[in-house]
């Protein structure tokens, strides 16, 4: 029929067409070039100035691209020298006097001296400051006891702190205290985030807006030029989407894999990576009004939830028990002796009929996603069914991340007797103190959204943030950590281990405690 | 013909403006605020309040509203948060990824759609009829996404003919082949869905057209078959189905959100998504806007062309 002349046309035209396609795709496919890591990352990063970001995301760039003062020791959470080779703190903790590094340039060329120590606390944390402007910085509040900083000469400057506070040098090792070069803040003003300029082991060549940021190994790198000639950070924001362009080789490093697809990465051409840190994901209990003002309710709630099958089947094993507030990853900080809570219903509900409390009915805010919070979803429903077993009659509201944190951070009260939380740190000193602290209760602007309160964990956290001995201060954070298990006021559930894959191309690559993301001594051949 | 299209364009400003009210009332009412998107889990009350002022989010809304729509009609969009850099340069960039993807689904979907429609009506109930309902069937009921992923798997991860995700190669040059073999799978995933409700209009379109009694003479005359169907019949269909045409525009650029997040393409779907989820709240109002006011000219364009095509339409 003359119909289907037309169509044997129309056929034909998209036979070539596909045919095209096809043949042009074969070469397409070319191996990912030696020497050059491509990473696939999680999102777009915001900005590469260290002062104006706040996510692990863009931290993971950041922290290949500049240094700090200080940095954490391979493989721990302790601080060793980086920009600053030694430094001096007096009796009472509140001057730090460091000697920095000779001989460093900033990737521009300008160079590295306390003057510019100077100039990138000023610019943080000083309002009159010419280039505060080029904020916001959201963190700057990691400085706060800051009052003055003073380049005593070319290789020394001298922080004087408004009060004792012992986690500054680990706050220096975080981003917000790397080092950015005066110069390029001055020439490229609001811009900075998308020129940036560090002293780090690659410096920046190139931001493809959604597609890559590229940075070029520095050959002139104070402590060894690294191994990669450069490294492409991939923003791919669907983990269906990471996992196939790892399978398929469009990225050679990939990271937070979902625990679900870690599966295909079992063979012989991939590696994986796992690394505890410092995360702990918890319930916080309203510890004001309801069953769990008894604290019997609360500890009956850290017997009932079945812990290790949250994290073998929920969590696929990315996670580990958690025994109190402090995750392990702070090794020094950290109390070897307690043992998490049993799973134990019969004595949950032993503890539930001496509080008289059978039958409560509970409020469980869970969040449908967001930083840190795994798998919140699943989990709660998990944590809901093994708190129904004991005889508790929970009901869950479920939020979006950000509306979540506008109704968990202003505190319970009134609205809810449960909420998940999961928070990462680089002290062990943050959290306690924001978040479990008296004066850390919302209505004096903490995070204590539970409303717990023991003076004795005040007075500990209050000594050890003062406390310049390491020492010392451990042993008032184990002291702090077994009143805070007893006491119960979260349900303490999991240390996330994060993960990561990468290829049999790639070699030297270890997971950092710190979940940043080190890369001048990886290979790739 | 100018007045039509001057009255049109006259009264898409209110829509316009409508839209702005809109968009800027559900920034402004969803909970969560970009601050404490911004600071995560140290989201105090004194660090939200502090940052929410260095943002200029500390005015009264109706205030925020009137400066907001005020650069706007001068051409600032503002600054993004989440992006620290121009709203207006982000949105032209990412709009221009959106056009590639959505534009070449259009055109592949108006082509297959409008032929396989054609030649299902001329051989109604035939073979080829039953063939393409059935494809076409299958087609509608598969989601876009879920037909994107398992493209990818096959074609991508399996047999490594297509590139995973992305509109351009990390390395290498930027030629027009290679963007065909980046955009071949989301393209060909965004059609589908459209191809499928474009075929079955055209179907019924052209079969009531079929019946008319000019057809009737037209092959009455001796008009051969193929001009009958392609020249007369046609012609006649295309002004019910040119509106399908643009109902399906709108479609697939909403249909390209999920295909953007699958494949990881660089458009203005994209882009919302992950401004509504960290509560960028100038960039969201921006893009929407921008892209409201693309299918509110686009909508005028098409009533344009059917007027051409159909003169009753003229007022």
């Amino acid at each position: 029929m003359s119909v289907f002349h037309v169509t044997r046309r129309g056929l034909i035209a998209a036979g070539t067409a596909l045919a095209l396609t096809l043949g042009l795709a074969g070469g397409a496919q070319a191996q990912t070039p030696p020497g050059v890591l491509i990473v696939g990352q999680i999102a777009e990063p915001k900005a590469l100035d260290p002062a104006a970001v706040t996510a692990v995301n863009d931290f993971r760039i950041l922290m290949n691209v500049y240094d700090g003062l200080v940095r954490y020791k391979d493989g721990t959470l302790e601080v060793e020298p980086a920009l600053a080779t030694d430094w001096e703190i007096n009796e009472d903790g509140t001057v730090y006097t460091f000697t920095l590094r000779e001989g460093v340039r900033f990737h521009d060329g300008s160079p590295f001296n306390a003057e510019a120590v100077k100039f990138n606390f000023d610019r943080m944390l000083n309002e009159d400051h010419p280039f505060y402007d080029t904020g916001p910085f959201p963190l700057s509040f990691f400085f706060s006891a800051v009052e003055t900083v003073e380049a005593l000469d070319e290789q020394t400057v001298r922080f004087t702190l408004n009060a004792p506070y012992a986690p500054f040098l680990s706050n220096l090792a975080y981003p917000t205290g790397l080092i950015v070069s005066p110069a390029a803040v001055e020439q490229h003003g609001a811009d900075f985030g998308r020129n940036p300029s560090g002293t780090g082991p690659f410096r920046f060549a190139e931001w493809r807006s959604n597609e890559a940021v590229v940075v070029e190994a520095n050959a002139d790198y104070w402590d060894g030029a690294p191994e990669l000639q450069a490294v492409v950070f991939r923003p791919i924001t669907d983990a269906n989407t990471r996992t196939a362009e790892m399978l398929a080789g469009g990225i050679d490093l990939m990271v937070e894999v979902p625990p679900v697809a870690l599966s295909e990465f079992q063979d012989d051409s991939y590696a994986v990576h796992e690394q505890a840190g410092p995360h702990v994901w918890f319930l916080i209990l309203n510890a004001k009004e309801g069953p769990f003002a008894d604290r019997r309710v609360r500890q009956a709630a850290n017997y009932a939830v079945n812990k290790s099958a949250l994290v073998s089947e929920v969590l696929e094993g990315t996670a580990e028990v958690a025994a109190g507030p402090t995750p392990p990853a702070f090794a020094w900080a950290y109390n070897e002796s307690l043992e998490p809570y049993p799973y134990d219903p019969d004595k949950a509900r032993e503890l539930i009929a001496e509080a008289g409390a059978d039958g409560a009915e509970l409020t469980f805010y869970v969040t449908e996603g967001g930083s840190g919070m795994l798998d919140p979803i699943a989990m709660g429903t998990a944590i809901q069914a093994d708190l129904e077993a004991v005889g508790f009659d929970v009901t869950i509201e479920t939020y979006e991340w950000n509306t979540f944190l506008g109704e968990v951070n202003p505190g319970l009260e009134g609205k809810a007797d449960m909420a998940e939380m999961a928070w990462m740190t680089n002290d062990p000193d943050t959290l306690p103190f924001l978040a479990l602290r008296t004066e850390a209760w919302p209505d004096k602007g903490g995070f204590n959204s539970g409303y717990y309160s023991n003076p004795k964990v005040d007075e500990l956290l209050e000594a050890a943030r003062v406390a310049t001995d390491q020492e010392e201060r451990a042993r008032l954070y184990k002291e702090m950590q077994t009143i805070v298990q007893e006491d119960a006021p979260w349900v303490f559930v999991a240390n996330w281990k994060q993960n990561a894959v990468t290829s049999d191309r790639v070699e030297n690559f270890t997971l950092q405690p710190s979940f940043f993301l080190l890369l001048d001594d990886v290979a790739k051949n | 013909m100018t007045g039509y299209i001057l009255k049109r364009l006259l009264s898409a400003i209110p829509v316009l403006l409508g839209i702005t009210v809109i968009v800027f009332l559900i920034m402004a009412l969803i909970p969560g605020d970009p601050a404490t998107a911004i600071l995560g889990s140290y989201a105090t009350p004194e660090n939200v309040e502090k940052l929410n002022r260095d943002l200029g989010l500390d005015k009264p809304l109706v205030q925020q509203y009137f400066i907001w729509l005020g650069n706007m009609l001068q051409g600032d969009f503002g600054t993004s948060f989440a992006l620290n850099r121009p709203v207006l340069d982000e949105v032209l960039e990412r709009f221009n990824g959106t056009l590639v993807l959505a534009g070449t689904a259009f055109v592949l979907c108006s082509f297959f759609g409008v032929m396989a429609g054609v030649i299902s009506a001329a051989n109604q109930y035939g073979l080829a009829d039953k063939a393409i309902t059935f494809v076409v069937l299958l087609g509608i009921s598969i989601p876009s996404f879920f037909l994107g992923m398992m493209m990818i798997l096959f074609f991508a991860v399996n047999l490594r003919w297509f590139p995973v995700s992305g509109m351009w190669p990390i390395y290498g040059d930027r030629t027009f082949g290679v963007l065909l073999t980046h955009l071949a799978m989301p393209a060909l995933a965004l059609a589908v869905v459209a191809t499928g409700v474009i075929a079955r209009l055209s179907r019924s379109a052209m079969l009531e057209v079929l019946r008319q009694d000019f057809i009737r003479t037209a092959r009455a005359k001796g008009v051969h078959e193929r001009g009958v169907i392609w020249r007369h019949a046609l012609k006649a269909a295309m002004v019910a189905i040119i509106p399908v045409l643009g109902i399906q525009a709108g479609f697939v650029l909403s249909g390209a959100v999920y295909i953007e997040i699958v494949f990881q393409w660089p458009g203005v779907g994209r882009m919302l998504v992950d401004a509504i989820l960290k509560r960028d709240i100038l960039l969201v109002q921006g893009g929407v806007v921008f892209v409201a006011a693309c299918y509110v000219l686009f909508n005028i364009a098409v009533d344009v062309a059917q007027s051409l095509l159909d003169p009753r339409i003229k007022t």
